[in-house]
């Protein structure tokens, strides 16, 4: 534990970026300043407003884009562009329509095994299938399956590759809400057999707290942060039922909307504020539960940092 | 009792309807004249001039000798008398083997060079100017050249049939390519596949649909082409035929070649839509 808090995992340094104003002014800086780790098993989920460079920062992740300043270090080596080591879940699901959802993972598969035979190939396969609970539409096309079907045969893709990470960009956004909590509950389950590490962007508040270890929160765009970071203390095996009686529930969660209602957009303005914090802050329940039992919605005290922010 | 019928059924009963309508038109249109003439004509004298008789190769033909022309040259399509009296078989074949050479070679060309195209932007920018400047021309402005050239009649017609297939192939492919989705090509980055296999495995199969409707355009000019290169060409072919049917004044033998390019024609076409269909996808 000792050796991996020294070494992280995934390290993010000085991550920022910049696109060409339209308006052909000085360039906008959607994100900069961008500073986490991730350790091995965690589940971490981002959160923030729409255009506060999520997706972005998934993407630079995964290798598709490439960031303006800064460095991303998964496993001890610089990120420089797409691997199997970081499997991607798209929001989209992104299946090829003309594959079966068998062949959508055998595609994967043979592309992280090449050297394996069709049978090899074929029953890797229909485990990751089994394991979404999609045995018996193996033989389907995409166009066959609802949206929650899809997304299930894109985790299966995703985790059949067996990578050192995976990254999820607002995965479940365009399911419904029962889909979705089925969903979430079996992801849940695999992740907890599979000890996976994951970096999950989600809007949802009750999504992040079911499934992640830490919160990050973003101030919103441009030059937006990393402002807050949450622990979240729940304790696992976490039930959709019975996790809001846990005594943390409420103040993560209540904090969580605070932010995103109020404080995502005042933190902007501090940015050039010359004691501006450099890296987020971090907010445990543990902390709030300890200093008075009456505190659940207001923000904590004793952290200099919110104030700074509610300042 | 009512019965109600289907669809199909009723559009089958009107395309009936339809062709009797035309043969009936047809029938009173082509009545002999000569009849209410004849009477009081020599019929000597009447078949001196050509009009007394209706079996007269220049008049147009009745439906009745139409059918029996349609019959005794189907029933032997393939015999071969000299290079004036072929067979309609051999004609067809001739015709379908210099549309099929030249689309070939039209699609080994346009579609890798639209693949180029459709992956590149500065590609396509560079070539895009010259297809739109050559396609607009007529492929048979090219057959003087083509013959000065080729110095060959044959590969002549080849050619032009290249050039006219070449085209929708080409511009289709490369906006088919262009227009592959970014999530499908993302993931294939994320799976490290090579260049090779993703141009196999996500490209062609997401660009299929547009490649093959290319190529559908592609087959329908090139057998529109080839009748009027044939006409210029002459020697083989349906082309050929037609116009030499014209030049012996046999307007039956003309009337049966249209309604045989119609034919094949109609047959090219569906087969790519067999083949579109099979390639298709929905997502």
């Amino acid at each position: 534990m000792t050796n991996s808090a020294i070494h992280p995992f995934l390290q993010v340094e000085h991550l920022a970026r910049a696109y060409p104003s339209p308006t052909g002014g000085d360039d906008v800086t959607v994100f900069d300043h961008v500073n986490f780790r991730i350790h091995k098993g965690e589940f971490v989920c981002v959160t923030g407003h729409s255009g506060c460079g999520k997706s972005t920062i998934l993407n630079i992740l995964a290798g598709l884009d490439s960031a303006t300043t800064g460095n991303v270090f998964m496993d001890g080596r610089e990120v420089s562009g797409p691997s199997l080591d970081r499997g991607v879940i798209f929001q989209s699901h992104a299946l090829m329509p003309w594959l079966t959802v068998l062949e959508n993972v055998s595609f994967a598969v043979k592309s992280r095994w090449a050297s394996w035979s069709k049978q090899q190939v074929r029953e890797h396969a229909m485990r990751y299938i089994e394991l979404v609970g999609l045995k018996g539409a193996e033989h389907k096309k995409p166009s066959q399956l609802s949206g929650g079907m899809k997304q299930r045969v894109g985790i299966a893709r995703a985790f059949s590759i067996e990578p050192k990470m995976l990254l999820m960009d607002e995965p479940f956004g365009a399911l419904d809400a029962l889909t979705r909590g089925v969903i979430q509950d079996e992801l849940l389950k695999i992740c907890a057999e599979t000890q996976q590490t994951v970096f999950m962007i989600t809007h949802d508040v009750d999504e992040a707290i079911l499934l992640s270890d830490r919160i990050m929160l973003m101030s919103n765009g441009p030059h937006a942060r990393i402002a807050e970071i949450v622990n979240n203390t729940l304790p696992r095996p976490r039930e959709r039922s019975a996790i809001h009686r846990e005594p943390h529930y409420y103040p993560i969660r209540n904090h969580l909307v605070d932010f995103l209602v109020s404080r995502s957009k005042q933190f902007g303005s501090l940015r050039d504020a010359p004691d501006a914090p450099s890296s987020p802050t971090v907010f445990d329940p543990a902390d709030l539960l300890e200093s008075g039992p009456s505190v659940v919605p207001a923000p904590p005290v004793g952290k200099p940092h919110i104030h700074l922010v509610n300042a | 009792m009512k019965t109600r019928l289907s669809l199909s059924q009723k559009a089958g009963l009107l395309s009936l309807a339809l062709f009797a309508a035309i043969l009936l038109v047809w029938q009173l249109a082509t009545l002999p004249e000569a009849k209410i003439v004849a009477a009081d004509v020599d019929p000597e004298y009447a078949a001196l001039m050509g009009g007394g008789t209706a079996s007269s190769a220049s008049s147009f033909p009745t439906p009745a000798a139409m059918a029996q022309t349609v019959w005794q040259k189907l029933s032997d399509p393939f015999y071969d008398n000299g290079p004036n009296d072929k067979g309609i078989g051999i004609q067809l074949a001739y015709s379908l083997a210099r549309v099929l050479g030249g689309f070939f070679l039209a699609a080994v060309v346009a579609i890798p060079l639209g693949f180029a195209i459709g992956n590149s932007r500065v590609f396509y920018q560079a070539i895009n100017p010259y297809v739109q400047l050559l396609k607009p021309i007529s492929p048979l402005a090219w057959m003087p050249l083509a013959l000065y050239t080729i110095k060959d009649a044959s590969a002549s017609a080849i050619f032009v049939i290249f050039i006219c297939s070449l085209w929708p192939m080409l511009i289709n492919t490369a906006h088919g390519v262009a227009n592959v989705r970014r999530d499908w090509l993302d993931v294939s980055r994320t799976l490290e596949v090579s260049p090779l296999r993703k141009a196999f495995r996500v490209i062609l199969p997401a660009a299929a649909p547009t490649i093959l409707t290319g190529m559908r355009i592609s087959m329908g000019i090139a057998w529109l082409v080839i009748v009027a290169a044939e006409m210029l060409v002459g020697g083989t072919g349906i082309g050929y035929f037609v116009w030499n049917e014209w030049n012996n004044l046999s307007l039956t033998n003309v009337l049966f070649a249209i309604l045989m390019i119609g034919v094949v024609g109609m047959a090219l076409d569906s087969i790519f839509g067999v083949l579109s269909k099979r390639v298709a996808y929905q997502e």
